[in-house]
């Protein structure tokens, strides 16, 4: 761990997930003169407040320029900083799609993304500022690591990790405050491995972003409703993916559902469904998240819409408890 | 030519021959290649690699080195001779230059040929990594320089521009611009495909100090990167240099033939290719003995 910044239960209601962003950047910046921060004319939007109180100088501005930004990024990183490029996902992630591909994974540089505004958290902005495509397309890139925070301890978290850990990363969050998941930073976060917030035996649901506390909720909705034992995973990173709490699941509950504030092509489904497949033991198996260009709306409302919601999550638990999938419950004959 | 003596003139326009006869021999190994566009930015690569850039072979990770990103990253069927002949990697591997296994594709890769500073290939990239470079020298209070070179087909794309803008912004004259204004792209002369001009004036709007030279004459060349090294002890607006360039240039029979864009050399080409290389060398020396001090 980077050390040093911890924040309270106090800081996760009174800042939201970006702004808790810039204050882990401003902490990390000020110990290490590597380090410098570059936006898009973002500054404001992705929270870098706090680092131009603390050290204004290692603030780079390219202006309203996506691909400049990753360049700029690639080079510093290749003549020995560390630059955190800030910016919305929806462009992070499309409009400087060459650059993210050739200057940064390619080249493998210690450059880190922090992709904001992610999946429909900026509802409202509609579909040109809805990030609903940047897994699928973050996710195929070789060399990048891929996290999706599910709240503002996690994204410290990530981007501590971030920090400490050489090579690029792509750390997507949302607009806005999130729901807060963790009571503190230590509940064992570590790249690649996925965090169980709800124990269980019936099924498990598989969840990133802002989907996880959903997830939770449905989880705590139907034990004491219909008394079902819901696993509930934290798929922090998407890339590389937890193969291994995958195939547990798998072995254990023989039903998964995935949720994503993302569509259900490319994202975290897909990338729950490659394991497996190739993993080929019969799994009951769905797929939630966005069907085609989002609504314009509130997050909240968008994501009932998209059945990604607690309610979204509970309905499709029962669903496929109810379905009669397997004729009995020996595993020899499947595989 | 204050810096440049006839005699290093004349040792330039050596090395330079030299090596554009590597370019065809790696041509002729490689199957095919970017040959006309490597050979109108192989006078600026000569004079780089041999009389401008500090960098050191035996350490090409050494972290005050001069940088170069070849923008217009086609052309390393000259960059990567240049690069061998240097000591950086083993002349042998030219032999293998486009072959499959082999460590030198079309577009060199920045984590397998020693000395490359930046995978290029998908063009408009270099600007802003330059850029970046720059800004990171002056973060650092380092003094090396970033030299980079892009085509002009290339500047059709638009972070070309983007980065331009960025080299202006923060006053990066340690980021010295070229660009290789050969005039003719895949599909034809540059001002038939999509016009540049008035590329100077555009250049000087963007905020450059533009100067114009020909791009194949090694001392005009060096006479304009020596106001450029000036320019960049003091951060103030940075230097482009716009060079007039022949694709193909050195081979009279194809220069300024937009088709040797990409092309193979057979047996019968490579000899006549060298003796014109041969015959421009020697209308290269009379110039340099004559314009030289």
């Amino acid at each position: 761990m980077a050390g040093g910044f911890v924040y309270t239960a106090v800081d996760q209601t009174a800042l939201s997930t970006a702004e808790i962003y810039g204050k882990a950047l401003a902490d990390i910046i000020l110990k290490d003169p590597k380090v410098v921060a570059i936006t898009a004319d973002l500054a404001k939007s992705t929270k870098l407040g706090d680092v131009l109180k603390v050290c204004p100088e290692r603030v780079i501005n390219v202006g309203i320029a996506e691909q400049d930004m990753f360049g700029v990024a690639a080079g510093m990183a290749r003549a020995g900083m560390i630059p955190f490029l800030s910016g919305f996902s929806a462009f992070t992630s499309m409009r400087a799609c060459d650059q993210l591909h050739t200057d940064i994974c390619y080249q493998n540089v210690n450059a880190k993304i922090i992709a904001t505004h992610s999946g429909t958290s900026f509802g409202q902005a509609g579909s040109t500022h809805h990030a609903i495509t940047d897994l699928a397309i973050t996710r195929a890139m070789p060399n990048l690591t891929v996290i999706v925070p599910a709240d503002g301890f996690e994204t410290a978290n990530a981007v501590n990790a971030a920090y400490d850990n050489f090579g690029p990363y792509y750390i997507r969050i949302n607009r806005g405050f999130d729901r807060v998941l963790y009571e503190n930073q230590d509940y064992g976060f570590e790249v690649g491995k996925a965090v169980e917030i709800c124990p269980g035996t019936d099924i498990t649901v598989i969840a990133c972003g802002s989907c996880v506390f959903q997830a939770k909720q449905a989880a705590e909705f139907l034990k004491n409703a219909d008394g079902l034992s819901v696993r509930v995973l934290n798929m922090h990173t998407i890339s590389p993916i937890d193969v291994e709490a995958i195939q547990k699941a798998i072995s254990d509950t023989r039903r998964i559902i995935t949720v994503e504030d993302h569509l259900v092509t490319g994202g975290l489904g897909s990338a729950v469904a490659e394991v497996m497949a190739q993993y080929g033991k019969g799994c009951a198996f769905k797929m939630l998240g966005h069907k085609g260009f989002a609504m314009i709306g509130l997050q909240e409302d968008i994501m009932a819409d998209a059945g990604i919601d607690a309610n979204g999550i509970i309905a499709s638990v029962r669903e496929m408890m109810n379905a009669d999938f397997e004729e009995d419950d020996n595993w020899d004959d499947e595989v | 030519m204050a810096n440049l003596s006839k005699a290093e003139w004349l040792q330039l326009e050596k090395k330079a021959l030299e090596l554009r006869k590597l370019c065809v021999q790696t041509t002729v190994w490689a199957g095919s290649g970017h040959f006309g566009g490597g050979m109108s930015v192989m006078d600026l690569l000569t004079v780089l690699y041999h009389k401008y850039l500090n960098i050191k072979v035996d350490d090409p990770k050494w972290d005050d080195r001069d940088r170069f990103i070849l923008s217009k990253g086609h052309a390393a069927i000259a960059y990567a001779p240049v690069l061998c002949d240097k000591g950086f990697n083993d002349v042998e591997m030219l032999k293998s230059f486009n072959l499959s296994g082999s460590k030198m594709g079309m577009h060199l890769d920045s984590n397998k040929v020693v000395g490359v500073d930046a995978s290029t290939g998908s063009l408009g990239h270099g600007p802003s990594i330059a850029a970046g470079t720059a800004l990171a020298a002056r973060l650092q209070n380092k003094d090396f320089l970033t030299y980079v070179v892009t085509g002009d087909g290339e500047l059709g794309e638009g972070s070309c521009w983007e980065g331009f803008m960025t080299i202006n912004h923060y006053n990066l004259s340690n980021c010295i611009v070229f660009i290789d204004r050969n005039h003719n792209m895949i599909d034809g002369n540059t001002e038939d495909v999509m016009k540049l001009e008035p590329l100077a004036d555009k250049m000087t709007a963007f905020g450059f100090n533009t100067i114009v030279v020909d791009g194949n004459n090694i001392g005009e060349l060096c006479d304009a990167i020596d106001v450029a090294i000036e320019r960049a002890k003091t951060p103030q607006a940075p230097t482009c240099i716009l060079m007039d360039t022949k694709k193909g240039a050195g081979i009279k029979s194809i220069e300024g033939d937009y088709t040797w864009h990409y092309g193979a050399i057979d047996d019968a080409l490579f000899e006549k290719f060298n003796k014109e290389l041969d015959e421009d060398y020697a209308a290269r020396v009379a110039r340099a003995e004559k314009e030289g001090k």
